[in-house]
Formats: structure tokens, C-alpha cells, sequence
């Protein structure tokens, strides 16, 4: 095999792959999102129409986006998810950045061990996780039963199935993808900057300003898209942790798909979810891209 | 310095207590999960006796094995090929595509890949009702990105002087990549493949949509099973889940050191 031969083939393999998964389903999605839901199988009316076999037509609606637009539901739940998500990214960049920065302040050897605890949770089971946080926030809770028995409160607070329960659960769940590119920028800071920097008769928080934060934008684009763009689609934390006033597009989505078996309705809300999210998933391709060329 | 640390401090207790109260109260003998009334082994034991349960965990691990390798193998040509291959037609593309599962949404690549299926099975009767074959392309979709970052992550970290080296003394390609870039790769290919099968198993959402009456996951049975409440049988299984994690990553970082430690030793 000639050298050009063998990159072709080792390269066939991912193409190939990415158009059956990624691609190919994509493009579904959108077809079906033009369709009407019927009762058979499967339950969507057929892209062409057929007289004896042969294609007459096409069958295409936009009732599917006219109903997202004109019922306030799915504008409501769209907005909501921006907003969780973006409250929740938040928040975890403000937690994670001092942990990473920690962690990148650590003394060498310890270092690993840290980057280790952190990451940890995410290695365990995700729904174990969430439940955890059901155990301890219900109304009979752990939280609760230690602030009765402590005189602090006399009714239970309610802390579950609320818009903060739901944030909670996106920080907590999505913590190490902050924390992970926040430590591999931060790691690499040059300590020679701060020292020139205090030598120049800067302050430390001065110093952090200027120098530290600037340098770890990338770090901090990176993990605010890692937590925010997974999180605007959310549906297990939301369903799990989140209150019927808690709108959020994915818990809608699955709704139509599995509640009231509207396949081509799903498909609109889907495709309106990723132009929702062209822009951020772009923006992240692109520091992926610049990462992955300087190393 | 002083007050990012203790962020640091409040931010692993805010991780790890959620975890530590599931795995205390699973040894709790009262049904009621909040109430401590003495230790006991009871849900350990209801656990092992439920069939649902354990049926679905099997089909978890078979599904976790199988799309672990399968991710393995995708990811590692395209983590070879972006690290590698230099500028290539369409690279931009796939860099894209194969890093959009990081951050996809999972609701939509499950409804898309349910679509897909569904389309394979009007036009090819392939799959038909949809099974454990199913879950282990829909979870290698979303696994092999990882695999290919970790993959690159560690060829780039590496210089390609071995290689030439090989390739000048006359080895083939295939030698050079069976003698030299293998045995290089293989920490990452096995973190790699570790981490797509843990991801696998974890897998609810995708899961929901693809699998088969027949093929019902471990996460699907916890999920419905925490969406009608509370069980201390769910603490257990929690615990295991904990303690196989901890293990399995005790047992590569122990791998890990020992290699590192008789590399030291070496004249």
C-alpha cells in the first residue's frame, strides 16, 4: 500500500462514521420535522408522496414551527433553558476557577492527586449523583431534618423541585468540564510573568487581572461552553430535580416524543434547539481547533 | 493563594458529600431513607434477589464492552489521523463532527439516532424493534470523541523521531505502527477505552430512545425506579456503583505508578 492509500483508509473510518451517526441523523431529524404525526408505524406521514409506487410530490408542512411559535410554551421553555443554563455556567465558573487556579498553584506532586479528587464524581454514575442531591434536599430530607432538629426552622423549606434545585444539579453534575480546561491553562502559565509583574510593583490582585485572567480566557471560554451548551438541552436534572414550573426545552422534547408520541413536532423543537445552539457550539469548535493547533 | 484554596476545600466537600450520605444511608436498616435505625445488609440483599435489576445490568456491562471497543477503534483513527496526518481535505470538518458529541445535547442525538434506526429499519428491515445492537452503535457515537482526545492528546505529547527512525531502517508502515505507535498509544488507548465503557454504562438519555423493549439498561431501571421515589435498594446499588468506580480507577493509577516506579528504577 502506497502511503497516500493508507491515509485515505485510516481516515475512511472516522468519515464514515461521523456521516451514519452524526450526519446522517441530522439530516432525519429535519426531514421529519416537515412531517405530520399519524397513527402507524412509524408514526409520521411520508416525505414523498406515492401514486402506485411513484413518486407524485412531496409532503412538507411548517405547522410543526407555526405551533412553536405561536404557542408561548415552547418560546417560555427555550428562554427558561437559556437562562438556567447561563445562571448554572455561572456559578460553576465561579467555583471552578479558584479550584483550578488551586490546583495549578499546588505544590507539583500534589497536584495530580487533586486533579484526580475533582474529576472522581464525574467518573461515577451520573443519576447516582442527582439522587444523592434528592436525598438530601426533599421535604423530609437530610437538610431539612437537620435544621428541625436545630430549631432553625419550624416547616420544611422547599428546596427540591425548584429553579435552584435545578442549577444546583447542572453545577454539581457539570463541575469537572469547568475545572478540566481552567487547570490545563492555568498549569501552564509561566510563574515568570506574576514574578515580573510584582516586580513591577503590582499588587497580587492587580497582577491576577492583568496577567492570570487575561491569560486563561481561552481555559474559561472553553469551560463555560463544556457546562453551558450540554446544559441548555438538559432533561434527567430538570425531570429529577426541577418543579412543574420549571420549564426547560429538554424535558419538552421528550414530552412530545415519548408522552404524546408527536415524532415530527420533537424533530422541529430539535432543530430549533441546535440553531439555538449553532452559535456557541461554533464558538466552541473554534477553540478547540486553536488548542488543538498550539500545543 | 490562600482564598482560591479554600474554595478548592469547600468545593471537593460540596462533591463528595452528596456521595458520602448515599453510601452511609445504604447501610441503614429503616425503609425510610432519612431516618437512621442501625446498621444493616438488608438492600444489599434485595438487591442481589431483584431480577429486573440484575438482568439489566448485564445487558449495561455487554453494551459497555462492546461499544467501548467499537469507540476505541474510531476514536484512535481519528486521533491518529488529526495528529498525524498534518493538513488533509475536509480535516476542519471532521474535527468538528467528531468533537460536537462532546457537547451535543444528549436529548438530541438520542431523537436523531432513533431516527435513524427507524429509517434503517423501513428501508432495510436492519434491526427491526431495535436491541443491544442498537445502544452499542448509539453509544459509541457519542464515546469515540473521547477517545480520539485523549488519543491525540498523547501523540502530540510524543515526538515522531521514533517513527522515522523505524521507518529509515527499512520496517513497513504497518511494522512501524505495530512496534513503535502502539505500544506508545497504549495508556491511552486503555484510559480511553476505559472511559467510554464508564460512559456507556452511565448512558441514560440516549439510551431511552434507542433501546428495544427487550434491551433495558442499568440507568433506565434506576431512573424509573427514582422517579417513583426514594429506595434504599437504590442507596446499595448506588454504594456498588461508588466502590466498582473506585476501584477500577485505584487499580490504573496502581498500574500506572508501579510502571513509572520500575521505569525509575532502570539504569
Amino acid at each position: 500500500m502506497t502511503s497516500a492509500v493508507r491515509r485515505r483508509f485510516v481516515l475512511a473510518i472516522p468519515w464514515l462514521w461521523v456521516t451514519l451517526v452524526l450526519f446522517a441523523p441530522l439530516l432525519l431529524v429535519l426531514k421529519i420535522s416537515f412531517a405530520t404525526a399519524q397513527i402507524s408505524v412509524p408514526p409520521y406521514s411520508e416525505f414523498f408522496a406515492r401514486t402506485d409506487g411513484v413518486i407524485v410530490g412531496i409532503q412538507a408542512t411548517l405547522a410543526n414551527y407555526a405551533l412553536m411559535f405561536s404557542d408561548a410554551l415552547y418560546v417560555k421553555a427555550y428562554l427558561g433553558s437559556v437562562k438556567i443554563a447561563a445562571i448554572s455556567t455561572v456559578i460553576a465558573l465561579l467555583l471552578g476557577y479558584p479550584m483550578a487556579y488551586a490546583i495549578a498553584r499546588a505544590r507539583p506532586e500534589r497536584r495530580g492527586l487533586l486533579l484526580v479528587l475533582v474529576m472522581l464524581p464525574f467518573w461515577t454514575s451520573f443519576l447516582v449523583r442527582i439522587y444523592a442531591w434528592q436525598t438530601l434536599l426533599r421535604p423530609t430530607g437530610l437538610i431539612n431534618s437537620a435544621l428541625e432538629t436545630l430549631g432553625l426552622i419550624d416547616a420544611p423549606l422547599r428546596m427540591l423541585n425548584t429553579p435552584g434545585a435545578v442549577c444546583l444539579g447542572i453545577v454539581y453534575a457539570y463541575l469537572p468540564f469547568m475545572v478540566l480546561p481552567l487547570y490545563a491553562r492555568l498549569e501552564k502559565l509561566d510563574p515568570a510573568l506574576l514574578e515580573a509583574a510584582a516586580d513591577l510593583g503590582a499588587k497580587p490582585w492587580r497582577a491576577f487581572l492583568s496577567v492570570t485572567l487575561p491569560l486563561s480566557l481561552p481555559g474559561v471560554l472553553a469551560g463555560c461552553l463544556l457546562v453551558f451548551i450540554p446544559a441548555v438541552g438538559e432533561y434527567v436534572i430538570p425531570e429529577l430535580m426541577g418543579g412543574p414550573d420549571t420549564l426547560m426545552i429538554g424535558k419538552i422534547l421528550w414530552t412530545e416524543f415519548f408522552n404524546n408520541r408527536d415524532w415530527p413536532l420533537a424533530s422541529a423543537v430539535t432543530v430549533i434547539l441546535l440553531i439555538v445552539l449553532v452559535a456557541p457550539i461554533m464558538l466552541f469548535q473554534a477553540v478547540q481547533a486553536r488548542a488543538s493547533r498550539s500545543p | 493563594m490562600k482564598p482560591a484554596r479554600s474554595v478548592l476545600i469547600a468545593g471537593l466537600i460540596f462533591l463528595y458529600l452528596p456521595l458520602l450520605v448515599v453510601l452511609i444511608y445504604s447501610f441503614n436498616a429503616s425503609r425510610l431513607v432519612t431516618v437512621w435505625t442501625g446498621f444493616s445488609t438488608t438492600w444489599y440483599g434485595e438487591l442481589f434477589a431483584d431480577r429486573q435489576i440484575l438482568a439489566a445490568a448485564g445487558n449495561s456491562l455487554i453494551v459497555a464492552v462492546l461499544s467501548a471497543s467499537l469507540a476505541t477503534v474510531i476514536g484512535t483513527s481519528a486521533g491518529l489521523a488529526f495528529a498525524r496526518f498534518g493538513s488533509f481535505r475536509g480535516r476542519a470538518l471532521l474535527t468538528g463532527a467528531m468533537a460536537a458529541p462532546l457537547v451535543l445535547p444528549e436529548v438530541i442525538a438520542g431523537i436523531s439516532l432513533l431516527l435513524l434506526f427507524v429509517a434503517l429499519e423501513q428501508t432495510f428491515d436492519w434491526m427491526p424493534g431495535r436491541g443491544l445492537t442498537t445502544l452499542v452503535i448509539a453509544h459509541a457515537s457519542f464515546t469515540m470523541s473521547y477517545v480520539a482526545v485523549i488519543v491525540q492528546a498523547r501523540l502530540s505529547g510524543t515526538d515522531r523521531d521514533l517513527e522515522e527512525a523505524a521507518a529509515d531502517l527499512g520496517a513497513k508502515p504497518f511494522t512501524v505502527f505495530r512496534a513503535i505507535t502502539l505500544p506508545m498509544l497504549r495508556p491511552a488507548l486503555v484510559s480511553g477505552w476505559l472511559l467510554a465503557f464508564i460512559l456507556s454504562l452511565d448512558d441514560l438519555v440516549i439510551s431511552s430512545f434507542v433501546a428495544g423493549p427487550q434491551s433495558t439498561t442499568l440507568p433506565m431501571v434506576v431512573f424509573s425506579s427514582i422517579r417513583l421515589g426514594v429506595s434504599p435498594k437504590i442507596n446499595a446499588l448506588a454504594t456498588i456503583l461508588i466502590v466498582i468506580t473506585l476501584a477500577a480507577l485505584a487499580a490504573a493509577a496502581w498500574i500506572g505508578l508501579s510502571r513509572q516506579k520500575r521505569r525509575a528504577l532502570q539504569p
